[in-house]
């Protein structure tokens, strides 16, 4: 087999990319933990908040949403500078990706919770819950069941779009898969290769999504299949 | 000497869209007493109910508890309150997420700072009361309506509650159901306890009710023990109301 010689196969090829993929890892992981628990935040006060919080909210979402990613993550690393503010590579893009998600999950939760019936609401502060109280135990558990097959698919989409960290020099996956094929004018195996990565770990990520699901299952609850 | 009501109500107005929906609402209630709301669907009932613990807030009224004022613009006061005013509703409004014995004491832990153990050991108990001790662990989706409506039940008492506000408690029921959410409420009335129910179980309310309050457009028009408004000679609105019911 020429596409894929043992030696370049087995020396360049899976010890470049094993480590991309963990710094692609380093990325994406806490950038999918910072940016749900964010969006959570931030879709909370998009439907309990003051006026001025929910507008802040949806002007925040309205932003991050509708700017591309790679825009965002060179304001950041290029641009905060100007105004005294310098991160590294890593730093930058793990807080680009967050805020950006944060952004998407955000919209999932929203619509969620404007999912749940008024009368859990009223049910909650009945038995004498404060409002973030009654939000905290009885809304967003319930939210966060709906929203989460939506939620699974931003991180599905996270997984994708860290490969754009080599923009800021954060060498992951994607940015070692172009170093070495161009080292080596190899760029069909090199590729392949990122390609069959990020299909692995989209996969992989799939199915502990449904795994966790089916353990936050509640009978009769929300969509039953 | 009359003794403090439990719960003393006076001139609860509340506009919603430019309609008046309460109009100068005024009613008290002992210890120990089951008032009964009737009225025409849209009269102003669960409004009533709903201004009374302010899940609705009303435009003006003073609303007492054992005597003391409420002071609704207090969040910790309002939550005080709530506490010790229970509320059934019609569609039980049982939390989806949780099972019936963590719908009882969620509560208690959150609220009441109630540690786990000692909270779920109460909601036991608690259920046991309505005769559900053994569904403790099914979810809302599992349990029939007269059961979803009994834990709802059991999850008001659990609070210690001085007086229940019940809204049409049995109306969104299949009538075979009726029946045993009935029974329990009969129970508590027997026990002492004090409530404020809507309800057009008629039969219930006369053998029970300390006192009818006929409403009307936002205003109870008529009131009295069920035999001055009942009797077969009365001609009241309440039991020209009833008439059409039992047709
Ligand atoms: N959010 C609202 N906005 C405007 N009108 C309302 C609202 N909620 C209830 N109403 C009106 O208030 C009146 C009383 O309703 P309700 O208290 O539910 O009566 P009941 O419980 O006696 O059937 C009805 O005419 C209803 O249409
Ligand atoms: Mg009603």
């Amino acid at each position: 087999m020429t596409l894929f010689g043992n030696e370049f196969l087995l020396n360049e090829l899976l010890p470049t990319l094993n480590k991309g993929l963990w710094i692609s890892l380093m990325l994406i992981v806490p950038s999918a933990v910072l940016g749900f628990l964010a969006g959570v935040f931030l879709g909370v006060i998009r439907v309990f908040g003051t006026r001025r919080t929910r507008w802040a909210g949806d002007a925040y979402t309205a932003i991050f949403r509708g700017v591309p990613l790679a825009i965002q993550l060179m304001l950041i690393y290029f641009g905060l500078p100007n105004l005294g503010i310098s991160l590294d590579p890593y730093p930058a893009a793990v807080c680009s990706f967050t805020l950006c998600s944060a952004a998407y999950h955000s919209e999932y939760i929203r619509g969620s919770l404007l999912a749940i019936r008024q009368g859990q609401m009223k049910a909650a502060l009945a038995l004498g819950f404060n409002t973030p109280q009654a939000a905290l135990w009885i809304i967003v558990p319930q939210a966060a069941r709906l929203a989460l097959p939506g939620c699974g698919n931003e991180i599905i989409y996270l997984i994708k779009y860290s490969s754009l960290a080599y923009l800021v020099t954060c060498m992951e996956l994607t940015g070692q898969g172009k170093l070495l094929a161009a080292l080596y004018f190899r760029f069909t195996e090199v590729f392949l290769g990122v390609g069959l990565y990020y299909l692995t770990l989209v996969t992989l990520t799939g199915w502990l999504l449904r795994r966790l699901e089916q353990k936050l299952r509640i009978p009769g609850f929300g969509l039953e299949v | 000497m009359m003794e403090t009501p439990v719960l003393c109500i006076e001139n609860i107005t509340l506009t919603l869209g430019g309609r008046k929906i309460l109009d100068q609402v005024c009613l008290d209630i002992q210890r120990g007493e089951l008032k009964v709301l009737i009225g025409p669907s849209g009269a102003g009932k669960s409004s009533l109910l709903q201004c009374i613990n302010h899940l609705v807030r009303p435009d003006s009224g003073i609303i007492r508890l054992e005597g003391e004022k409420l002071d609704a613009a207090n969040t910790r006061a309002l939550c005080s309150f709530r506490t010790h005013v229970g509320m059934i509703f019609q569609d039980f409004n049982l939390f989806d997420h949780l099972s019936a014995e963590e719908n009882v004491a969620i509560a208690l832990r959150k609220v009441r700072g109630f540690p786990r153990r000692a909270a779920l050991d109460r909601a036991l108990e608690e259920l046991g009361r309505v005769g559900l001790a053994r569904y403790a662990a099914l979810y809302p989706a599992q349990l029939s309506g007269g059961q979803k409506q009994r834990v709802a039940i059991a999850r008001a008492l659990a609070m210690d509650p001085k007086v229940i506000l019940l809204d049409e408690p049995t109306s969104a029921l299949d009538p075979e159901l009726v029946g045993e959410v009935l029974a329990v409420i009969r129970e508590l009335a027997k026990a002492g306890m004090t409530m404020l129910m809507a309800t057009h179980q008629m039969d219930f309310a006369r053998a029970l009710a300390n006192e009818i309050l006929f409403m009307e457009h936002g205003v109870i028009v008529e009131r009295g023990t069920p035999e001055e408004l009942l009797r077969p000679d009365a001609v009241t609105r309440t039991r020209d109301f009833c008439a059409k019911l039992v047709v």
